[in-house]
């Protein structure tokens, strides 16, 4: 069977000055009256930006393939390109079967329209016919939960609900490839555990093909076999996805360490602020997997006297902004510090895999001297060991518990 | 069951046009002309009033102004009537030609995310303006038999002809300033303020009998010329029309039309990445 998605030395340049959303007719005159011949023989300057560069893949039927990659690494644009918005500037790509693309959800939705009419407009827009549609119709009322409000205009729901009513659309699609940008992000925590099941299910469905772009890692390790990591239009790694995550965190989140001079949005009196948070495993290393213990070291900017006493206190919160924990180091006397550091060991991390973000209070002798909102951040990834217990559906923690036995002894 | 297989690669061919897979895409088509509509009419009352004061009120207007003070000669046909019948085809022109200008602009969200052939966006906004133009041709209708002006049996195949001329007419232009549209944002503004001057330039409120022979001519470029004095003519006797006249605006509508498409069809790929 040949592959059902075949890129190769798949290639798209910008540019710079393209990507300017857009011009005024206006402008462009008076730029051609002010410097007619600058204008005229030498156009634009040719600086291009490689979003994308010689990127050869092929995925199998029923594949689930991730991708991921930092900020700006051509993921998006690849997906532009395989869905058909926008073309390549050299090399091709090849897909097997109907396409659709979720870039975004509830794409052309209009605020006029009722429930029930932006299922049909949505529905078409996405690619379905109207007869599916009407087939999937009950479906989808169901799945989005809004039926009370299917005949009120849109512009009356709240955005949770139209997030909703969009999701379920997109989920009933039915096409053998699909291609899936981040729209997990969405909706409350009720609701994005609801979407990520019925992505489990679609992902389950061996007929269908899915490229899966996320920066959400757990995620990805837990829906995609394989992955492509993307980092400045090129393909850095590429191969079975803990192997893949393995290689992008040792290089993006492995350092463990932030900087919090970059962290906006800094509150407290400042007189002795945090300078770096690091966040490893017990064994010194930046990746970290549910049962590990932490290993929290924070620097402080200047040093402690010895009459002053400081207290920290870490929360730590999913990407939903639900806390996790938390942990509070009580008072502390300088003596108790290596120079300007505090060491922190947890206890075992009884969690299914999740996005973890950090916040931190920094209190001198009772005072708040410094508070960021996510500081910092890690992945928890899945022991390795696939089981039941780390699917991220589940409740988030597991506490210490013990069954009691009443039998006879 | 055969898989589609799509290829994905730059373009090399100068103009092509899937007609194959705009008739795929029938049901969006269909779907974003009854989203329009719907939209268009959602307040019932007020959309249809405004479809049937905005043609009333202008030929009041033109009739006290143009008909009774500046007393422009309007032939057979009371000057009501006859700037009526203007305004009608001219509208629906005019309307058409925006819609579809703007059709692009106002679907950049979509455009953004999903594929589709993006001719589907100013084919569906031409629809909203059909119904428009029904409304109003329903008022002229009225009005011609109210004053006893009923039209020739000639009309059967006039109609039909300057429906589809108009509609044309309005693709070749509109698809070109559509694609404008999304490359330079200040066109939008600019295009009714031109619309408004070209009106004068087409005899709406006025006949083609005061302009002379070789400037009627020229006026034939522009091809609601034809279209406007064709249906007057059918609701009148008077005269007949230079056939010469009636080639220059063929020509001129298959010229636009041509030099639409191929402008559309060169930046269409680009859509996404400008829009």
């Amino acid at each position: 069977m040949p592959p059902i998605i075949e890129v190769t030395r798949l290639s798209k340049t910008y540019r710079l000055g393209e990507r300017v959303s857009y011009h005024a007719l206006r402008d462009s005159f008076t730029h051609l009256l002010r410097h007619p011949l600058k204008t005229l023989f030498n156009p634009r300057p040719a600086d291009d930006l490689w979003a994308l560069r010689d990127i050869s893949f092929a995925v199998q039927p029923g594949e689930v393939m991730g991708i991921i990659g930092p900020n700006g690494a051509g993921k998006s644009t690849l997906l532009k390109i395989l869905s058909r918005i926008t073309l390549p500037t050299s090399g091709r790509a090849v897909l097997r079967g109907r396409i659709a693309s979720l870039l975004e959800v509830g794409t052309g939705f209009h605020q006029e329209l009722t429930g029930r009419e932006n299922i049909y407009l949505n529905g078409a827009i996405l690619g379905m016919t109207k007869k599916e549609i009407s087939r999937k119709f009950a479906q989808i009322v169901e799945f989005s939960g809004v039926k009370p409000f299917l005949d009120t205009p849109v512009k009356h729901y709240s955005s949770g609900m139209r997030v909703r009513l969009a999701f379920a659309v997109a989920a009933h699609l039915d096409p053998e490839i699909l291609l899936i940008d981040e729209v997990l992000a969405v909706g409350d925590a009720e609701f994005q555990k609801k979407c990520l099941h019925k992505m489990e299910d679609i992902v389950k469905d061996s007929r269908r093909t899915i490229l899966f772009v996320s920066h959400n890692l757990p995620a990805v390790v837990q829906l995609c076999a394989r992955s492509i990591y993307l980092e400045g239009g090129r393909i850095k790694a590429i191969g079975s996805t803990p192997e893949v995550v393995n290689r992008y965190t040792t290089k993006y989140i492995s350092q463990g360490k932030v900087a919090l001079a970059v962290v906006s949005g800094r509150r407290g009196s400042g007189s002795l602020r945090l300078k770096s948070l690091a966040i490893r495993n017990q064994n010194n290393q930046s990746e970290i997997h549910s049962l590990d213990r932490l290993l929290i070291t924070a620097e402080l900017d200047k040093s402690l006297t010895s009459q002053q006493h400081l207290r920290l206190v870490l929360g730590f919160y999913d990407p939903l902004g639900v806390g996790l924990f938390r942990l509070d180091t009580g008072s502390l006397s300088a003596a108790k510090l290596k120079g300007k550091k505090v060491f922190i060991s947890t206890g075992i991390l009884n969690l299914t895999p999740v996005e973890c973000w950090v916040n931190y209070s920094l209190f001198i002798d009772g005072i708040l001297t410094d508070h960021a909102k996510k500081a910092a951040r890690f992945s928890l990834l899945p022991t390795g060991q696939e089981s039941e217990t780390t699917n991220h559906q589940f409740a988030t923690t597991i506490i210490d518990h013990q069954v009691i036995s009443y039998g006879q002894s | 069951m055969a898989l589609p297989e799509i290829v994905i690669q730059p373009r090399r061919s100068l103009f092509s046009l899937n007609l194959q897979e705009i008739w795929q895409y029938r049901e969006l088509f269909l779907t974003l002309a009854w989203r329009d509509i719907k939209v268009r009419y959602k307040q019932t009352v007020l959309g249809v009033i405004w479809a049937v004061v905005q043609p009333v009120l202008s030929t009041v207007i033109f009739t006290v102004f143009f008909g009774r003070l500046a007393g422009i000669p309007s032939g057979q046909l009371p000057y009501s009537l006859f700037v009526l019948i203007g305004l009608v085809f001219w509208n629906f022109f005019s309307g058409s030609l925006i819609s579809i200008s703007n059709s692009l602009v106002e679907n950049e969200h979509i455009i953004k995310k999903v594929y589709f052939p993006r001719i589907v966006l100013p084919l569906s906004a031409v629809v909203t303006s059909c119904v428009d133009f029904f409304i109003n041709l329903l008022i002229l209708f009225a009005y011609a038999f109210y004053l006893g002006y009923p039209p020739h049996t000639s009309l059967i195949i006039i109609l039909p002809l300057a429906f589809f001329t108009t509609i044309l007419a309005a693709a070749g232009s509109g698809l070109f300033f559509s694609a404008l549209n999304v490359k330079y944002r200040d066109v939008r503004y600019a295009l009714p303020y031109f619309f408004q001057l070209l009106m004068f330039l087409t005899p709406v409120i006025y006949s083609l009998n005061i302009i002379s022979g070789r400037n009627s001519l020229i006026m034939a470029v522009n091809p609601m010329t034809s279209v406007i004095e064709s249906v007057r003519m059918s609701f009148s006797s008077d005269g007949s029309l230079n056939p010469g006249l009636l080639i220059i605006s063929a020509l001129s509508v298959l010229g636009t039309l041509l030099v639409g498409l191929w402008y559309f069809n060169r930046t269409e790929s680009q859509f996404a990445d400008i829009a």
